[in-house]
């Protein structure tokens, strides 16, 4: 492991890009999927509404997306704070 | 050749297929058993953990209760996804670094205590078991149909398969019957899925066919649905009709439970990198993510079929007639299905005609007095036969339906294949070899291993004769209790300083509050007529017990923050551990325990 100032700065550096991950997360599921739908549901998509759409197809799309970005910004964090296995 | 040959011949074919890969890898040491010695890939350990998570509950239940149901079921396709979200950026690299075989190694080794370890294999067990009850369901429904008997008589006989083959081999032959697993179960999906598309909306592709057009009246397919359920009394498909706050609840439970399951948590132990748990749990969603955003479309697109079938002269016109359901080749599903006790008609009003509708709806009331109907006569639809019978309802070609059956049985077999093997090894590994007996031989082991895999399949099979709900609804049970005990144990593990007290008192809170809420509602050890409360009319607001395991979760932590505070903080070492798990260098290879 590498010294402590850096790894405490990885460690924020990872936690605030799980925080922003886990916002987005919840705004396309709980909110335009369930909550936020009514706000929303001017916006017609095939027959229904943008929400509808968000609950059953958006939501799974923008969390695959969640998943890939956080893998790829993560591995180029482990680099950049020398902490990767090399 | 007849149905049930083509039906035989494609079950009986993946079967081999999937017993020669078995063979072809089979076990040999104790760690092979569990971890596939570590050498698998992202990708292909992505292809293995969408086999192993997509169960009975996701491929035959779930869009049966969201074309029952519509838009409120949609928590099901947004809970068993998001739930990867949490897996990929809260647990999956932070485990693998640490580098041992099972979850409770974990939490006994975090929380430098054995008590903590115990309780968490036995949470393990609970939430492992409940969630076989729910695919002994699904075996049942599948086998019932395809060898045309009695679901009980199906479910008997899956049981024999499940547990035969779960016995033959560990991990490794786990991990590569279960690639072939998912091309079948997921092929088996697609297919008729897009077959009906084209049927229906000229578009190949269902999720774009949900939102296009219904070719034969120029609507858009959801309106037209909507348009058909409202003159049957239905709620509209697309629209919220139930409780907005038990939605939201209910999506948060199968999230968090979705990272607290033993059996997908396993499967991050067996990358061979912590870069590549990342990625790993990502390609698991890839792949699940071509199921679920099919399902959606299979719901709607069966409803509206269904619907079709039951009014062939649209729903203003007369109802179908008996002699039509048993002579006319295209009902012949009605019949087969009838024959499992899952489907059922009966002409109340002795009309000859079978009238489809909601008869506790008001607009519906002035139209059944003038035209004499005495009530529903479609008197039982199982949501669990929906997506086997809809190849046979949409009138596609006899190998189809072969097919989907065997897809059916591939997701049910390697879901309880990968339970029963979590469960095993939390028996002879955890309690046996971790507790009870150290000394154990890996001969004594195995066989631990497999006495208590036959233990919990014939509890499963019991329970799975009056099953607590459901497919889906029962797997949702098992996601309350992984989330009200194991998620949070594990998080607090990676992201506090949550002391060995605290971990213990937060998971007994959890898993107790969650288990006692669900007994409520569902009956004392899920025995039928036991319950004090339904989940129509629950005990704490709108709360349904499926949903109780968010409630769950944040007991569990809150627990966990106020007893650790009060008590020793952690020793010295384990603040390393806790250090060493978040920073990916020094991996390598995990030792053996």
């Amino acid at each position: 492991m590498s010294d402590n100032s850096s790894s405490n700065a990885y460690w924020s550096a990872n936690l605030r890009l799980i925080v922003i991950s886990l916002i987005i997360w919840a705004l396309v599921s709980f909110g335009l999927g369930i909550l936020l739908r009514p706000l929303v549901s001017g916006i017609a998509v095939g027959g229904t509404d943008l929400g509808f759409w968000f609950a059953q197809q958006g939501s799974i799309l923008v969390f695959l997306g969640i998943i890939f970005f956080y893998a790829w910004r993560m591995n180029s964090l482990d680099r950049e704070h020398g902490v990767d296995e090399e | 050749m007849d149905q049930f040959t083509i039906n035989l011949l494609f079950v009986g074919g993946s079967f081999a297929l999937y017993i020669g890969i078995a063979i072809w890898a089979r076990a040999g040491s104790t760690s092979e058993f569990y971890a596939a010695g570590r050498g698998v890939h992202p990708v292909t350990n992505g292809m293995a953990t969408a086999a192993d998570w997509m169960s009975a509950a996701s491929f035959i239940s779930m869009a049966g209760l969201i074309a029952f149901t519509g838009y409120d079921n949609s928590t099901f396709l947004m809970g068993w996804t998001g739930g990867y979200v949490l897996l990929a950026l809260l647990l999956a690299p932070y485990l693998r670094k640490f580098g041992k075989y099972t979850v409770s190694e974990f939490i006994g080794d975090r929380y430098y205590s054995q008590t903590a370890r115990i309780v968490a294999v036995v949470c393990l067990i609970i939430a492992s078991v409940t969630y076989v009850i729910g695919q002994m369901t699904g075996v049942g429904v599948a086998f019932g149909r395809f060898l045309e008997v009695s679901n009980t008589t199906g479910l008997l006989i899956g049981a024999a398969v499940v547990f035969a083959y779960a016995v033959f081999g560990g991990m490794k032959g786990v991990t590569y019957t279960q690639v072939a697993q998912y091309v079948v179960l997921i092929t088996a999906y697609t297919i008729p899925a897009v077959f009906i598309s084209l049927q229906l909306t000229g578009n190949p592709v269902p999720a774009l066919g949900l939102f296009g057009d219904h070719v034969a009246s120029g609507e858009p397919l959801l309106a037209k649905l909507d348009g058909l359920l409202v003159e049957l009394g239905f709620n509209e498909y697309t629209t919220h009709n139930g409780d907005t706050f038990n939605m939201v609840l209910f999506t948060l439970s199968l999230m968090i439970g979705t990272a607290g399951l033993p059996h997908v948590i396993m499967r991050f132990f067996t990358v061979p990198k912590v870069s590549d748990a990342r990625w790993s749990a990502g390609w698991a969603l890839v792949f699940i993510a071509l199921l679920y955003l099919t399902a959606p479309a299979v719901g709607a697109m069966a409803r509206l079929n269904i619907t079709d079938m039951m009014w062939p002269n649209g729903t203003a016109g007369e109802a179908v007639s008996i002699e039509t359901i048993e002579n006319d080749p295209k009902y012949d599903w009605m019949q087969t299905w009838q024959k499992t006790g899952l489907l059922g008609w009966e002409d109340k009003n002795g009309d000859g005609k079978i009238q489809y509708y909601n008869d506790k709806a008001e607009s519906l009331q002035a139209r059944a007095e003038e035209n004499g109907w005495k009530g529903n006569e479609l008197t039982n639809f199982n949501r669990d036969i929906l997506v086997l019978a809809n190849p046979e309802i949409a009138n596609l070609p006899g190998w189809v339906i072969g097919l989907v059956a065997a897809g059916g049985l591939a997701a049910a077999l390697s879901t309880a294949a990968g339970l029963l093997l979590a469960i095993s090894s939390a028996v002879s590994h955890d309690l046996v070899k971790g507790w009870l007996n150290p000394t154990i031989s890996e001969k004594g082991e195995l066989m631990w291993a497999r006495v208590s895999m036959a233990v919990a399949i014939a509890v499963a099979t019991y329970l799975g004769l009056n099953p607590p709900g459901f497919a889906a609804q029962t797997v949702a049970l098992a996601f309350g209790l992984a989330a009200a005990s194991i998620f949070p144990a594990l998080m607090m593990g990676i992201f506090t300083k949550v002391n060995s007290r605290g971990a213990v008192a937060g998971m007994i809170a959890g898993i107790s509050v969650t288990l006692i809420y669900i007994f409520l509602h569902k009956g004392w050890l899920f025995i039928p007529d036991t319950n004090s409360f339904t989940d129509a009319a629950p005990l704490l607001g709108t709360i349904k017990s499926t949903s109780f395991g968010a409630v769950g979760a944040l007991v569990n932590f809150a627990v966990a923050y106020f007893v650790s505070k009060s008590s020793a903080p952690i020793p010295a070492d384990i603040e390393k551990l806790v250090e060493s798990v978040r920073v990916p260098r020094g991996a390598g290879t995990a030792q053996a325990h």
